[in-house]
């Protein structure tokens, strides 16, 4: 069995006993990644010299020491590249750490290689990165979701032991589940998004993408707090995330959305989750039926809300001080060239969308009343949890579906985002973990099943999650590469 | 759909060059998404208040101390074009 394969907790406890070292599990990633990544495309770039400096001189008594995690290419890493996968920031190099890094940096890991993902996180299938598509391990035909599409491919494929994704609508939970790894977007506000490239300030939240939940609050603890950076990120008490692994389910209710649980959800996709919610059931948990009234309006409002941020963000490339600049002699024609030129499809369609919604006239008919059915979808939320400790759902309404299918049909694109909108939203906390396999021309695709947390709730969200991956082991079952 | 959705001045206001197949192609794409988004106005929210934000955090304070940043030259060192330490534009003035 490979290094590569390992989780974290368990490449740790081989570095305790010393069966294993940093250099080591560094010299075994970058065998794997020549071996694979050609095919796979999970990585934009990455710098084994630096990590093996790093490995060397690594404290393994620390709480992540010595262990490599890998970085979508949108989180800034002193003197790394960081492209967004935008032709606008070709050449760019980071010159500082984004807090997640430095906590990464305190904690002993060592951030190594920078993950493909869909230009500026805009996506859901990692085909809008402007360094080509990431291929879903399981399928190189299908896609790995995204937006962060290569961090999940990376972990999936055992090029990494675990990475860090970001996840605005559904970008680290999508594609967890269509790689068949696990994925954690915190409660909003648990983690600081300084030096994250900003795409939608209200919805951006920074989370781990692993092999085991275990793992996923092993990463999460590091990288939590508050941030003075980060004027959203709260001072709320940083618990444990691991704290509760283990205990039983007695006494926990999960509920079960109505409108979750739709035609037009995948057959095999609907069938595994509702076996999860038996199996929960086994497990000493309530399942009880919930109601989120708003669901149905959830897309719009993230297309409205999200498009509206991003327009604002994104005014900041205009080729003055940073990125791509177009050769001309006039300001206003460099700015509106500059960006022509380095941005994709998909993020000039987002830009005009956001534009538009948030432009004189039409402000209060699109933006501000999206605000106000945000506001009800929270109290959705809200008020499902007076009833239940999580929600169960489907991650997405089918799996890994074949590149290219879609790429070309914005609308049919957004809703795959379908059932992890309304998290972000909200502001609380999500998990995907794996929970089976549909067959499809004859191959085996993952399946991944949400857990929606209370705010604030990730030790509870994970104890929900962990009972599950320990006594089904989908968490095991890896891609014949 | 909102037939007030203009692709080509949207554009200018958010200064990006379109050609003329982009224009073309992301009026009628994006004309979808609005038709999509119109949903919206079949909801009553005549008594909700706007969340701008997941959690409600306002005027958020620290002491006014200067502290180390970048230098001059880290923030120089990004820039497509730069000369006696300023970032050099087109001239704006004639």
């Amino acid at each position: 069995m490979s290094l590569t394969s390992l989780s974290i907790a368990e490449l740790q406890a081989q570095f305790r006993s010393g069966a294993a070292s940093p250099v080591e599990a560094i010299d075994a990633l970058e065998a794997r990644i020549a071996a694979l990544d050609g095919r796979i495309h999970g990585y934009l770039s990455r710098d084994f010299a630096t990590a093996r400096a790093l490995a060397e001189k690594a404290d393994i008594s620390l709480p992540l020491g010595g262990v490599p995690i890998a970085i979508k290419d949108v989180i800034n890493v002193k003197g790394e590249p960081c492209t967004a996968a935008s032709k606008i920031l070709l050449g760019y190099t980071s010159t500082y750490d984004a807090t997640v890094i430095s906590k990464l940096r305190a904690a002993g890991a060592i951030p190594f290689g920078r993950c493909n993902l869909d230009e500026f996180a805009m996506g859901s299938s990692t085909e809008n990165s402007a360094f080509g598509r990431t291929m879903n391990p399981w399928d190189f035909s299908r896609v790995p979701g995204g937006s962060s599409g290569g961090s999940a491919a990376v972990v999936a494929a055992d090029e990494a032991f675990a990475a860090l994704g970001s996840d605005t609508g559904g970008s680290i939970r999508q594609p967890a589940a269509l790689c068949g790894c696990v994925g954690l977007k915190p409660t909003y506000g648990r983690v600081s998004r300084f030096g994250l490239i900003a795409f939608a300030s209200s919805l951006d939240q920074i989370g781990p993408f692993t092999k085991t939940v275990r793992d996923a609050g092993l990463l999460t603890n590091v990288i939590a707090g508050r941030d003075t950076m980060d004027s959203t990120s709260l001072d709320v008490p940083v618990e444990d995330a691991t704290a509760l692994l283990g205990q039983d389910l007695k006494g926990v209710k999960l509920g079960m959305p109505r409108e979750y649980f739709i035609s037009g959800i995948d057959p095999q996709v609907d069938a595994a989750v509702r076996a999860a919610c038996k199996h929960y059931e086994s497990l000493g948990a309530e399942i009880v039926e919930v109601s989120l009234p708003h669901t149905e309006h959830a897309v719009s409002v993230y297309y409205v809300i999200a498009t509206a941020e991003a327009s604002a963000n994104l005014a900041r490339f205009d080729g003055v001080r940073y990125g791509h600049r177009a050769q001309t002699e006039n300001l206003l024609e460099m700015y509106a060239r500059s960006r022509a030129e380095g941005f994709g499809p998909e993020v000039k369609r987002r830009i005009i969308l956001g534009t538009y919604v948030l432009s004189s006239g039409y402000y209060d008919a699109y933006y501000l009343r999206a605000q106000k059915v945000r506001t009800l979808i929270r109290q959705d939320f809200t008020k499902a949890f007076e009833q239940v400790d999580a929600i169960i759902c489907p991650t997405s309404p089918e799996p890994a579906f074949k590149a290219g299918d879609r790429s070309d049909d914005p609308m049919k694109m957004y809703l795959a985002d379908i059932f992890t909108i309304a998290c972000n939203l909200a502001g609380t906390c999500g998990v995907s973990l794996p929970c089976g396999f549909a067959t499809t021309d004859g191959v085996r695709l993952p399946i991944g099943v949400q857990l929606i947390g209370q705010p604030w709730k990730e030790a509870r969200l994970l104890q929900i999650a962990h009972a599950y991956e320990q006594s089904t082991g989908w968490h095991k079952e890896r891609p014949a590469l | 759909m909102d037939d007030q959705f203009n692709v080509r001045y949207t554009a200018q206001l958010a200064r990006l060059d379109l050609t003329d197949a982009e224009i073309e192609k992301f009026q009628s794409q994006l004309g979808q998404v609005l038709s999509h988004v119109e949903q919206l106005r079949k909801v009553d929210v005549s008594a909700v208040a706007a969340t701008a934000h997941a959690n409600a955090v306002t005027n958020v304070f620290r002491a006014d101390e200067s502290r180390p940043f970048f230098s001059q030259e880290t923030v120089l060192s990004n820039a497509p074009r730069s000369a006696n330490g300023l970032i050099v534009v087109p001239k704006v003035i004639e």
